[in-house]
């Protein structure tokens, strides 16, 4: 038997699939189809966890996705741990193990819940208040305990094993919903052909028809009509029929984002299926069939366990053969809760008493309920109820006042009436309107979408259908469907859910402390909106952030519409004019496993990797990422540590040759009749008459005068120009000279081509270089007088095309050699036998850092930062002085750019020559001023160069070059560092190597 | 995420494939190097910012790399129409009175 609450012919689970779990350690069984709620109910077990900020015992209030306190941790294994799981929503597996949360040490003995009865102490706004002094205590005393006590569930502490994925989705109607209006809609359309996705966050499609008992359409019962469309549905090849889908946001031009739960309902999902599925769909038009949902009422300790929902409790026995308890009160505003106290008095459940808080209430399900032999009170509310962990009387009292009853019941069934569900359309950003019956439903339109069913306000059965059939023909229509005859279901018997009520009800408020709670989640009460209101909130939004009603991840399904019916009372205005809260997104909580998908971990980014990468990585080399590439960092020997590795790589480049990857360097080949104008104007240089076959090193300003990037241009031809970006700046280079190609400058007549990943890049540097590469290269003359320092020849290289470059960054003889990127291992390779004769290294980019640094040769973005002039970086001589226009040159001569003062880049030496300063330490003039120090600059490079002997570094420091010689300090936390002005350049300040 | 007709691939594009580059109809001065600071700060630094309909640049860099201009309405987000860069700044907006 699986439970003992387990009703014999109720339901439509099969009870010989039986399916054991665990709740809290003990073992229990359910039946296959079960929620983990339905399973729990069945053993009688109420009690499911403690609130959030009182600690109250709570239970189920509900039976879908609004559920607010049955959230429990469900844990496949040690890394698989998800918290906050709504027990309502939780397929049953066998094996399934769950947990409850916000308790210690037992769900039924919790220490926390003395918050409950120190709740003066945490009353509304009470974070606000009274924790705001003194603000240290904030950060180290007063959030991690209210986050330790507070909270919901545990975040899991291992790295998530499961994997997601991600389908992006387009459709001509997307219905969202699978509710009786949601199916009646998609059959609509699918009829004309259209391609439509109808999504269903349930496992079954069905919606309401799950408990409507009454329901009867084209001759079967509800739920079995249901089942019967959905058949069709997915027999059509036009059609996508989701469940177990939720569409957590609806986003600009009928974007929605969903949610498809693929495999948590599994015993075994294994490895091939993800968890979970995020479909991004575009849809021509969007048919919202989103139902309402029913509110409860709000009186004295109304979340006791066995407290909820009368839908709730009529859902768990027609769907799933659960009675909630075996002696049931009643209470309600609306006439729905009548057919749940019918169908449990049908199915042998004593039912106590029928409490309705209206006068003579009328109607063929008030009769039913009076003819099957149901008390009904009515004009009496139920001013609170007894027990504590779980229900165990409801105290009855005339509305008005007067003599009290108290009825002995083990679950009481509360109805306030239906709240039409506008989340989605309210994120579409329609505007909600204040109906007749005092409902929030959709008003305005912002997008292709339409309302349809009970979140339309529309009631009935046959009303819906009616409504949603027409509404899903238009849909498919103006997308683009076929005119069909059609097909409309006929309902043959209906069910209306008539209006509520909406705020406190009889003895909660306004003037009483009792708990009536509002929203369970946030545990909000009653008396908390009121006194927000008392403090001077006015505007819903500020109640709403005060008390915390309707916000984190219910998003006030159940609470808002009670929260602003209490405001708008305290405040006496209607409640259209205290106006609704905005929806957010996502509609229920959406895991950042769905979200991010398959980008993560080495897929979180793209890795790029050189064309000699596997060389490199073959050599030892150890990698540094650079942006998306993987870049040599340095090349260890054996027995070697990166400092001693890079000493010997700087050290061997100077005294024969070494062999650099390059090919990260941006660029981009400028070509055309005015590709040299195009240049003058991009760069400061003058490019007009550089000759063919020669090089210049560039430089390019934004038009506020700052340095924007640097690198080598060689031109190859009158038309044609070899430009090298640095490797951070390769893209946005590119972007910046096409938009002034394309938008500033359009009469020039000139092409811009990419080519970064077309060549790979082979620096040789040293006073060997030449003696490595010439055996390898045909066709060129390398002799100093045919190709002197900066100029670029094309010729062969081990048989393929070679943009050949004299040039230097580390201030020895030095070429760079380019090759097309498909053989650039091949031709590093070569290089290398030849290389190895010379004693050459290869270096890494740290090495390639140091030596040129002791050059004083300046790395874009790292001694500059965006507020950098050339002549801050002691690059004045490449400015085109009489040149008259230039990207930049207005800039240049703006008065804070020409003022005395301005921060230049200066070398420094340790007066101690071992101590290496650190990148970004902060430089003073006086060390003994009192802190806060007045600051006059930065590091902005620094290393050991092994080649100088001693430590070098570049800063920028203000009036740099008029200090030169004088001692500034850099103080660091154990001591102050003593270091003299320099030069930039470190080593041979004559720059002789060059053709060493 | 919004759809972004590209006036040069002549379809509409997930915004994905574009990226915003600032105000429109700002001319860089052909005698650039010879206006007062003035004129500097305002080519240079004052944008419009308003609420309501901006024009504005845009780049479908990740098609056809062309840069557009754009009307946009800043409250609801939705473009307004889309223009090849160089073409005037629309007298006429469609479905904008005023
Ligand atoms: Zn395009």
């Amino acid at each position: 038997m699986s439970g003992a609450f387990r009703i014999g012919n109720a339901g439509r689970l099969t009870p010989a699939r039986t399916a054991r779990f665990t709740f809290d350690g003990k073992t229990y069984t359910g039946v296959e189809g079960d929620t983990l709620a339905s399973a729990l109910l069945a053993n009688g077990v109420h009690l499911v966890g403690r609130s959030f900020k009182y600690h109250r015992p709570r239970g189920f209030l509900s039976a879908g996705a609004e559920e607010p306190n049955a959230l429990v941790e469900i844990s496949r294994d040690s890394a698989r741990k998800t918290p906050n799981v709504r027990a309502t929503v939780q397929e049953l597996y066998d094996g399934l193990s769950a947990k409850s949360q916000n308790r210690w040490p037992s769900l039924s003995f919790d220490v926390g819940a003395v918050n409950d009865v120190a709740s003066p102490f945490f009353s509304a706004g009470f974070y606000y208040k009274t924790f705001m002094w003194p603000k240290s205590a904030w950060k180290n005393l007063y959030e991690p305990n209210i986050r330790s006590a507070a909270g919901l569930g545990v975040a899991p502490d291992q790295p998530d094993p499961d994997h997601y994925s991600s389908r992006f989705a387009h459709c001509d109607v997307l219905v969202l919903g699978g509710g009786a209006a949601g199916l009646a809609a998609a059959l609509a359309a699918a009829e004309t052909g259209v391609r439509v996705i109808v999504a269903d966050e349930q496992a079954e499609f069905g919606g309401a028809l799950r408990f409507e008992s009454g329901a009867r359409i084209e001759d079967q019962d509800g739920w079995a009509w249901a089942q019967d469309v959905v058949a069709r549905l997915k027999g059509m090849s036009n059609v996508r029929v989701l469940p177990r889908t939720t569409a957590f946001g609806y986003y600009a031009q009928n974007f929605v984002g969903m949610v498809e739960r693929v495999s948590d309902h599994l015993a075994d999902p294994g490895h091939d299926v993800p968890r979970e599925r995020l479909w991004q769909v575009r849809a021509k038009r969007v048919v919202l069939a989103t139902g309402a949902i029913e509110r409860h009422m709000v009186f004295a300790d109304n979340d006791r366990p066995g407290v909820m929902l009368a839908s709730a409790a009529r859902t768990y026995l027609n769907h799933y053969g659960v009675a909630v308890g075996r002696n049931v009160g009643v209470y309600t505003a609306n006439d729905s809760a009548y057919a749940a106290a019918i169908d449990l008095k049908k199915a042998g459940v004593n039912v106590a008493a029928i409490v309705d808080l209206r006068d003579n209430p009328s109607g063929s399900l008030i009769d039913q309920a009076r003819a099957a032999g149901i008390e009904i009170h009515d004009g009496r509310a139920v001013t609170r109820v007894g027990g504590k962990l779980r229900v165990s009387s409801m105290t009855v009292q005339p509305k008005n006042g007067g003599g009290e009853r108290t009825i002995a019941i083990d679950a009481l069934l509360m109805s306030a009436g239906w709240t039409p569900s506008v989340h989605l359309f309210s994120q579409s950003r329609g505007k909600v309107a204040f109906n007749d019956d005092k409902r929030f439903v959709p008003g305005t339109y912002a997008q292709d979408c339409v309302s349809v069913g009970a979140c339309n306000g529309t009631d009935g059965l046959a009303a819906s259908i009616d409504e949603a059939y027409a509404a899903g023909a238009k849909a498919a229509k103006e997308a683009g469907g076929k005119a069909t005859k059609g097909n409309k279901p006929k309902v043959d018997a209906d069910e209306i859910w008539s209006r509520g009520m909406l705020g406190s009800a009889p003895g909660a408020g306004p003037d009483t402390t009792v708990k009536a709670f509002v929203d369970f989640q946030n545990d909000v009460t009653a008396k908390d909106i009121r006194q927000a209101v008392r403090e001077g909130m006015r505007s819903i939004e500020h109640v709403k952030r005060f008390t915390t009603n309707g916000m984190a991840t219910d998003q006030g399904k159940t609470s808002n519409m009670h929260g602003l019916a209490i405001a708008a009372d305290m405040l006496g205005k209607s409640i259209p004019e205290v106006g609704l809260t905005t929806f957010r997104a996502p509609y229920t909580p959406v895991t950042f496993g769905a979200i991010i998908s398959h980008a993560r971990g080495p897929l979180f980014d793209p890795t790029r990797r050189t064309p000699m990468h596997g060389w490199a990585e073959k050599h030892g080399a150890v990698f540094e990422d650079v942006g998306q590439w993987k870049r040599a960092w340095y090349f260890p020997q054996a027995g070697e540590d990166m400092h001693a590795a890079v000493n010997r790589e700087c050290v061997a480049v100077r005294k024969t040759a070494g062999l650099f990857d390059a090919s990260t360097l941006g660029k981009i080949e400028v070509v055309g009749p005015d590709a040299a104008k195009f240049m003058e104007l991009l760069y400061t240089n003058p490019w007009e008459k550089l000759e063919v076959g020669r090089c210049r090193y560039g430089i390019m300003l934004r038009e506020d005068g700052f340095i924007y990037d640097d690198g080598v241009v060689g031109r190859l031809a009158a038309d044609r120009f070899h430009v090298t970006t640095t490797t951070g700046g390769a893209a946005r280079v590119m972007n910046h000279m096409e938009d002034y190609l394309q938008t500033e400058f359009p009469h020039l007549n000139v092409w811009l081509t990419s080519i970064s990943e077309q060549w790979a890049v082979i620096a040789v540097q040293g006073p060997k270089s030449r003696d490595i590469i010439a055996p390898l290269v045909e066709g060129i003359d390398m002799s100093d007088e045919a190709m002197p320092h900066m100029s670029v020849r094309e010729g062969k290289i081990c048989g393929v095309t070679t943009r050949l470059f004299r040039m230097s960054f580390t201030g020895d003889r030095g070429f760079e050699v380019n090759v097309p990127a498909d053989y650039g291992q091949a031709v590093w390779e070569a290089l290398w036998a030849e290389g190895r004769k010379h004693d050459a290294a290869a270096y890494g980019t740290e090495a390639m850092h140091v030596l040129r640094a002791e050059k004083g040769y300046i790395i874009v973005g790292q001694d500059t930062d965006g507020t950098v002039t050339p002549n801050d970086a002691g690059l004045d001589w490449a400015v085109g002085r009489k040149k008259t226009d230039f990207v930049g040159i207005r800039g240049l001569t703006r008065p804070d750019l020409v003022a005395k003062g301005r921060k230049q880049l200066v070398g420094l030496k340790t007066k101690d020559p071992k101590i290496v300063l650190e990148e970004g330490a902060q430089v003073v003039d006086n060390p003994n001023q009192p802190i806060p120090m007045k600051m006059i600059g930065h590091v902005t490079s620094s290393y050991w160069s092994e080649n100088c002997g001693r430590s070098i570094a570049l800063a920028l420091v203000a009036g740099g070059r008029d200090r030169m010689g004088e001692t500034l300090y850099v103080p660091m936390p154990d001591k102050v560092i003593e270091a003299e002005v320099t030069g930039m350049v470190f080593f041979d300040e004559k720059g002789e190597r060059l053709n060493g | 995420m919004l759809l972004i007709r590209c006036p040069y691939c002549e379809e509409e594009r997930p915004e994905l494939e574009f990226r915003n580059a600032g105000e429109a109809h700002i001319a860089r001065p052909t005698d650039i190097a010879a206006i007062s600071d003035d004129d500097f700060e305002k080519f240079f630094f004052i944008r419009a910012n308003p609420k309501g309909i901006i024009y504005e640049r845009w780049r479908h860099v990740h098609g056809c790399a062309r840069f557009f201009n754009a009307v946009r309405d800043t409250v609801s987000d939705k473009f307004v129409m889309t223009y090849k860069a160089g073409e005037p700044k629309p007298s006429k907006l469609p479905g904008v009175s005023k």
